[in-house]
């Protein structure tokens, strides 16, 4: 039986949706497997899965601030939006670079950031500092507290290799 | 995909035929559904990948053990790190260091170490070091081994060389060779047989041991198993100058705070001797293992090769060290007689983990393979580089880790430091040339043989300083100000030398008459202003006993 134009479409479309179907399983398949949900969490575990970030899990551990703060309490905003918007451009950023193969090593932060992290650390010690702190914290020109104080977020350095 | 191509448009049919535009959409649809499932998939496969890389740390797939001394059966079961050592063949060049083909001759570079070196073999040739994978064939070819008689000593650095001193070893104590097994009392007496014998017949013996390989027996310099052992991959140390120079170091009362495992082991019962392959922190085997062989050493032939150690690292600590030494037939310690002036000198050879231990980098914990062997990531691994090389050749990897600077401003502040060594260098040299001449005119003079002795102490001492900076490898680097301060000794004695040579051939200066002006402007005594001051022009006396 010669099939007619639009049952020819609908067949067409059947296989379009079947593709969509094929797309949208392995696209939950890899976002499982990559622990994509993880990512929703503020477990510094995720923040190692793809394997960057290791020596920096390491030395967080042996810091002054593993037991008082953990990677999102300093690296993300604390307002729900700010942290939402900074984890989608680090995601993509650092899945782009990871993937490809292409960023700089030693990894470095970037100047916004550097932003996020100086705010931080005056949400949390601006009572004790204030007295110390400049009128514009994050102000290009100003001194960043891990200037001076690098230890306390990935304690020492030496023979970490990051 | 081809089957889902929408239906010919040249089918005849009743029906109204669809618009054009309705077929490229679902062919577009397809496309971008497909091109997006393949990213997925692709993605799928990287994240895999990259799972696994980091599960599967290596694949044992031949057997190692200590017999192995062919890094290419290695390099089977760990191909990234001896990707990474095969690599030592290549040229690289920094400002104060080459190793192209046939490395320049320093000696013609610079005139004065002739003079220096005079009498000495490395008058004769004197090049600049190249990489690992040339150590032995380099040795092999240096004039200073083929036109002068040289120990089998030589080979304790420069060949892959404990499972000989094993064989040797063993066979002289009766034992059997094991390949498990380090064997150190049968390493330590074929060590000491061997490095009494020729140059020649050291080699010869190198090439009747096994290497672990299928063609049979190869010589073969540096390689895994000297800084690995084969069953855990562990680092260790396998050098009996090292063990022996270490073990009098830390028995030694002089202060290593670079060095946390000889501090505690100094605070033990200290009933069994140091053992670094026992008691050394990770970290601190990460510069042991250089510190094998990139030290100052005395090599033969009078006597077993040594690490002169007992007193300390630091310049003077050696030459004390040296100064009390006696050759074993009793006579007083010295490397070579000078050809010039006849003083008995010191070598100086390459003193890297001594000048590294006087720095600010040993002081915090760094050791030797966090910049000369950074950590470079392939995939989800990490591995240590052993393409060892200067860590100005890579220097986001090497001191980026610590230093949040660009690597300009980096590689800026390591050419200061080398340039003013360099600078500093050249002023002793310009001292020691004027010292030479100042000596010989004072033998020519007629000086006495007890006079000469005083010049003569003088000159080893400024010679062993500018030798002991000039011959170290990092221009000035590994500890700037320490080898500043030797220099600066070295100019010192240098220039003491000199002047007490020309004192000796003038006459007596006649008594000087000219007034001499007092300091003006001094607050006289009891008009000193009260407390608190007192205490800032008369400082309490030390008392903390240093």
């Amino acid at each position: 039986m010669r099939l007619s134009r639009r049952s020819k479409f609908a067949r067409a479309a059947l296989v379009l949706v079947v593709l969509v179907g094929i797309l949208a399983g392995l696209g939950s398949f890899t976002f499982l497997y990559g622990e994509g949900f993880s990512y929703f969490s503020k477990e510094p575990r995720a923040c190692m899965n793809c394997h960057i970030m290791r020596p920096q899990f390491d030395s967080w551990q042996k810091s002054a601030h593993h037991t008082a703060a953990t990677c999102v309490d300093c690296h993300l905003p604390h307002d729900f939006v700010g942290k939402y918007l900074a984890k989608a451009d680090n995601g993509y950023r650092h899945s782009w670079a990871f993937t490809f193969q292409d960023f700089h090593e030693p990894i470095q932060i970037t100047p916004r950031n550097a932003r996020i992290l100086q705010h931080n650390c005056v949400a949390c010690h601006g009572d004790l500092v204030h007295a110390i702190l400049p009128s514009e914290t994050t102000a290009n020109d100003a001194m960043s507290c891990v200037h001076c104080h690098a230890d306390v977020g990935h304690g020492p350095r030496s023979g970490l290799g990051r | 995909m081809e089957e889902t191509s929408p239906p010919s448009a040249t089918t005849p049919d009743d029906e109204p035929r669809p618009p054009r535009r309705r077929v490229m959409g679902y062919l577009v649809a397809v496309l971008v559904t497909a091109a997006v499932t393949f990213g997925v998939t692709a993605l799928l496969i990287s994240i895999f990948t990259r799972k696994q890389e980091q599960r599967t740390a290596f694949v044992r797939l031949v057997e190692v053990d200590e017999s192995s001394t062919d890094p290419q059966v290695w390099g089977t079961n760990w191909p990234r790190e001896y990707d990474g050592y095969t690599r030592t063949v290549d040229v690289t060049n920094t400002r104060y260091g080459g190793s192209e083909a046939m490395p320049a001759q320093k000696l013609d570079r610079d005139p004065w170490l002739k003079r220096m070196f005079s009498g000495y073999a490395f008058s004769i040739d004197y090049r600049d070091r190249r990489g690992h994978a040339y150590m032995l064939s380099d040795q092999e070819q240096t004039e200073r081994v083929t036109k002068r008689p040289q120990p089998g000593a030589c080979l304790h650095c420069h060949a892959a060389i404990a499972p000989t001193w094993r064989r040797l070893g063993a066979a002289a104590l009766g034992q059997q060779v094991s390949l498990t097994d380090f064997q150190w009392p049968a390493v330590m007496k074929g060590f000491e047989l061997m490095s009494a014998m020729k140059y020649a017949d050291a080699h010869a013996e190198l090439l009747k041991t096994p290497d672990g390989s299928k063609e049979g027996p190869k010589a073969h310099p540096v390689s895994c198993v000297d800084c690995h052992d084969p069953g855990t991959m562990e680092l260790r140390v396998t050098r009996p100058g090292f063990v022996r120079g270490i073990q009098a170091l830390a028995a030694s009362d002089a202060e290593v705070p670079h060095l946390p495992s000889i501090q505690r082991w100094r605070q033990g019962t200290r009933t069994k001797p140091y053992d670094p392959n026992a008691d050394a922190t990770r970290q601190e085997m990460r510069s042991f293992a250089c510190g094998q062989c990139h030290v100052e050493y005395y090599c033969g032939p009078k006597e077993t090769l040594f690490f002169p150690w007992d007193n300390g690292l630091k310049v003077e600590q050696i030459e004390k060290t040296y100064d009390a030494h006696k050759f074993p037939d009793g006579t007083p310690f010295y490397d070579w007689v000078h050809g010039e002036t006849g003083a008995h000198v010191y070598k100086a050879q390459h003193p890297e983990f001594e000048t590294w231990s006087q720095g600010v980098h040993a002081r915090s914990g760094v050791a030797c393979a966090d910049c000369h062997m950074p950590y470079v990531r392939e995939g989800a691994m990490k591995v240590s580089d052993h393409w060892v090389r200067s860590p100005l050749l890579m220097v986001n990897r090497s001191c980026q880790v610590c230093h949040s600077f660009p690597e300009a401003e980096l590689a800026a502040r390591v050419r200061g430091i080398q340039d003013r060594t360099h600078a500093l260098i050249g002023r002793a040299s310009a001292a020691l040339v004027d010292m030479l001449d100042g000596i010989r005119a004072a033998k020519a003079a007629g000086a006495t043989s007890q006079q000469l002795d005083g010049l003569f102490k003088l000159q080893r001492q400024a010679q062993w300083r500018l030798d002991f900076v000039s011959s170290e490898n990092s221009m000035g680097f590994h500890a700037a100000q320490e080898t500043a301060r030797v220099v600066a000794e070295s100019i010192d004695y240098a220039r003491q030398a000199q002047a007490a040579a020309v004192t000796l051939r003038a006459s007596a200066a006649p008594p000087a008459t000219a007034p001499s002006e007092p300091v003006e402007g001094v607050t006289p005594a009891g008009s000193a202003p009260p407390a608190p001051y007192k205490g800032l022009t008369q400082p309490e006396p030390d008392t903390t006993g240093k």
